[in-house]
């Protein structure tokens, strides 16, 4: 039960951080989807898009850098997941494609009909993809059946378990929390004001399914608690979670809107680490058979690709940090509507 | 139909769909990037309207290219993951490097091509357009480059047996650079290029043509036509290294393209014609004896290795790559033929009283695009019928866990949502373009900030 940090544990920890980021950006503009029906006027909602319309894509592409290096890393595991979850997956993309065009469709004509079409069509494959999102990830903690082969044997609806379904509200509850906490950081004026007032209730929302999420997990699904078990300094970061949550309505309330967008993303992060410790060393836990378990030994790519990956991610992850920071920094303050907005 | 056939068409409808967009974007982002450096040299606000008004061409452009972009990388796993699994080791390099070294690069940068007139100074707003285009070619480079690895495999040992065979890297710079990557990026870039240019000289023309804009459409169109005209000389030689590679390489797919059945003999070229596959010859064709052997070799009696010496279950389907290499060739050279007749009435200062000659540049847009598509399509059914050249089959590579009926429903899916939205983007751009560049309330603004 030690923790080694070879080649496979590094890889494992790139990778979740690439999804971490993904979860963390792309969780925000996802959420902002999922309020964005209950904003009425049109310039509320033209503020809603542009409030993340020059960095949703960016987000983006956290998921693509993250699925290429799962791809490079562990192909067995992207190979498996992405073929066994191929339906969900076809949802997830297809909302992906909606989302992106309904963004940059919506505000090209006057017509009401038409934005509403794809406002509409935004929030709802905004609601989708996250579901989805959440619905993979619930399978991953469960486990699913996998042959001695690590080929996924279930069907489209072992999929569709409570346990999944649970997991994806949580994260749609999340996705929204975190994304009314961005909109009250972006905005002023009326919109402010008034997703002010719903950050609580996302935050109750998400509350409710967070600890039903951890009891059901605590009692039924055994495997993620293995390492918290052994390791009890590791109770730190679910208690980390906790503050930084209990913190967003405090930080709200002394307006201070930033602090309590990165007490979101400091529990999101943690969120995330608790998922990767609790599934680690597997990527994908086989159930019933859990010897037929995807590791990150037996679903690795060769030690020499693993190093390759890990230069590529030494060099690349600095400069797209600073990528990152930069856009943010150069659009940061509220967002103001003009010629060149959605 | 099988679950290997329905998920060979649907990624060939999602690639072919999304390869729409990525290589107009790239060859528009260098005319982006001309234009926003002439606006900054000559301070001629002709030339700001200019890159406004691309740029929110690009930006619609782009957006379809992010969307139909991510169902791709998905692809590799949900329909074809027992080759994902085999290449992963490989394949999955290059495209974890895409993602770091170019998307991230490129959709940074956007958001201020994009968004960011007022908040940065022009030379920094200047300097996004050009990281943008660089982004953008550097994603051509690494998927590219993934691609080249599956016609002409190198730098890789294949190891383990059964489910666990597969290709792992042994030199990573030898698969980057493995015998085609050079040529085939180059071929494809000219290609982006070209529909980036033509894109330009259509609308341009049409203005012209419809007397709107006229300042606007001359300079648009002198600053596409010349990138026009080097991009498709270039393509000619660009191709024509990229089939000598593949006469090396890929020998098979070479006598495909030409439907060169005799196993060793001189080989003609054929301007047109049908391929009779039963009887292994060209019907209805006119052929120049010997042309194929001389521009491979600089010698028309050269032997070219034919498909004969390949046996049957090694061979592409033979009539469809032919066709598809012929017409794009056929489509490239009317392409250098247009730019350079363009660019020399241009030059004589004769090419407006030339209406058919604008009203042929207004179709023109369709000529690069069609090319691109026919020479992927030539590419990847030459290569057929293996996934990886010589080392997997294509009829291995599929997922095992996916059926039939599912691939019918996504397929299904795609093909409303693409359709509807080539039909949107048509309309959006068309609308666009009829409202035109003059958006002064824009300029005011931007000048005001």
């Amino acid at each position: 039960m030690n923790i080694v940090f070879d080649l496979n544990t590094v890889s494992f920890v790139l990778v979740g951080l690439l999804f971490t980021g993904y979860a963390v950006l792309d969780g925000f503009d996802l959420g902002v989807g999922a309020l964005h029906l209950f904003t009425k006027t049109d310039e509320q909602r033209r503020l809603m898009l542009n409030a993340i319309g020059p960095v949703w894509d960016g987000n983006e592409v956290w998921l693509v850098t993250g699925g290429g290096a799962l791809f490079a890393a562990f192909p067995r595991v992207y190979a498996t997941v992405f073929s066994g979850f191929y339906m969900a997956f076809m949802i997830f993309l297809f909302g992906l494609i909606f989302r992106a065009v309904a963004i940059e469709f919506r505000s090209k004509e006057p017509m009401k009909w038409w934005r509403n079409l794809w406002d509409i069509s935004f929030s709802v494959s905004s609601i989708v993809s996250s579901f989805v999102l959440g619905v993979a990830l619930g399978n991953i903690i469960r486990g699913i059946p996998l042959d001695a082969d690590g080929e996924y044997i279930g069907t489209f609806w072992t999929l569709i378990n409570p346990y999944a379904i649970l997991v994806g509200i949580t994260t749609v509850a999340l996705f929204s929390m975190h994304g009314a906490i961005y909109v009250v950081m972006k905005t002023e004026g009326p919109l402010h004001e008034k997703i002010r007032g719903w950050v609580n209730k996302t935050i109750i929302f998400f509350i409710v399914c967070y600890i039903s999420t951890t009891m059901i997990t605590l009692i039924y699904i055994p495997h993620m608690i293995i390492y918290f078990r052994e390791y009890p300094i590791l109770f730190g970061i679910p208690f980390i979670n906790m503050v930084a949550i209990a913190n967003i309505p405090r930080e709200i309330i002394h307006r201070n809107n930033f602090r309590a967008f990165l007490s979101s993303c400091a529990a999101m992060m943690a969120l995330m680490t608790i998922f990767g410790i609790g599934i680690f060393p597997n990527l994908v836990h086989s159930l019933p058979l859990a010897e037929n378990s995807l590791t990150i030994y037996n679903a690795a790519s060769s030690p020499k690709t693993l190093s390759i990956i890990l230069t590529i991610a030494v060099i690349g992850v600095p400069v797209v940090l600073a990528y990152t920071v930069s856009v943010y920094w150069i659009f940061r303050g509220k967002v103001k509507l003009d010629a060149s907005s959605y | 139909m099988d679950a290997l056939i329905l998920s060979r068409i649907q990624f060939g409808l999602t690639i072919a769909f999304h390869y729409i967009f990525p290589p107009m974007s790239i060859g528009l982002s260098v005319l982006l990037v001309i234009m926003e450096g002439m606006y900054l040299k000559t301070k001629n606000e002709i030339y700001q309207q200019m890159t406004h008004f691309w740029v929110k061409i690009f930006g619609l452009i782009f957006a379809l290219g992010v969307a139909t972009g991510i169902v791709m990388e998905f692809e590799f796993g949900t329909n074809w993951a027992t080759y994902s699994r085999y290449v992963g080791d490989v394949f999955g390099s290059a495209l974890a490097a895409e993602g770091i070294f170019a998307f991230f690069m490129e959709s940074g940068f956007l958001a201020i091509l994009l968004f960011g007139w007022n908040r940065v100074k022009p030379g920094v707003h200047f300097l996004s357009t050009i990281f943008v285009s660089f982004g953008a070619h550097f994603s051509a480079v690494w998927i590219v480059v993934a691609n080249s690895w599956q016609q002409t495999p190198a730098g890789h040992h294949v190891v383990g047996t059964g489910v666990y065979e597969r290709a792992e890297i042994v030199d990573f710079w030898r698969m980057v650079f493995n015998p085609s990557s050079i040529d085939r990026l180059s071929h494809t870039l000219c290609g982006a290029w070209q529909a980036g240019a033509f894109l330009v000289l259509s609308v341009s023309a049409y203005y012209l043509l419809r007397k709107r804009h006229l300042d606007f459409a001359r300079r648009s169109f002198k600053i596409a036509l010349i990138i026009a005209a080097v991009s498709s000389i270039l393509q000619l030689a660009t191709g024509h290294y990229s089939a000598i590679v593949v006469e090396k390489h890929q020998p098979v797919k070479l006598a495909a393209f030409e439907a060169h059945y005799p196993a060793s003999e001189s080989a003609p070229y054929h301007l047109f014609g049908i391929v009779n596959e039963k009887e292994e010859r060209v019907d209805y064709g006119i052929a120049i004896p010997g042309l194929l052997s001389f521009l491979l070799h600089f010698d028309a009696d050269a032997p070219v290795t034919g498909l004969k010496a390949f046996p049957p279950d090694k061979r592409p389907p033979v009539a469809v790559v032919f066709q598809t290499y012929h017409f794009m060739v056929i489509i490239g050279t009317g392409l250098i033929a247009l730019s350079w007749l363009g660019l020399f009435l241009w030059w004589r200062k004769k090419l407006l009283n030339y209406r058919w000659l604008l009203f042929v540049f207004v179709l023109s847009v369709l000529g690069p695009q069609l090319a691109n598509q026919l020479g992927w399509f030539s590419a990847e059914i030459g290569r057929q019928p293996f996934i990886v050249y010589n080392l997997l089959r294509t009829s291995e590579g599929i997922s095992k866990a996916v059926n039939a009926n599912q691939v019918v429903t996504s397929l299904i899916l795609f093909g409303i949502i693409y359709l509807l939205l080539l039909a949107l983007f048509i309309y959006l751009m068309n609308e666009k373009i009829q409202h035109g560049p003059v958006d002064s309330d824009f300029v005011k603004e931007v000048q005001r900030a």
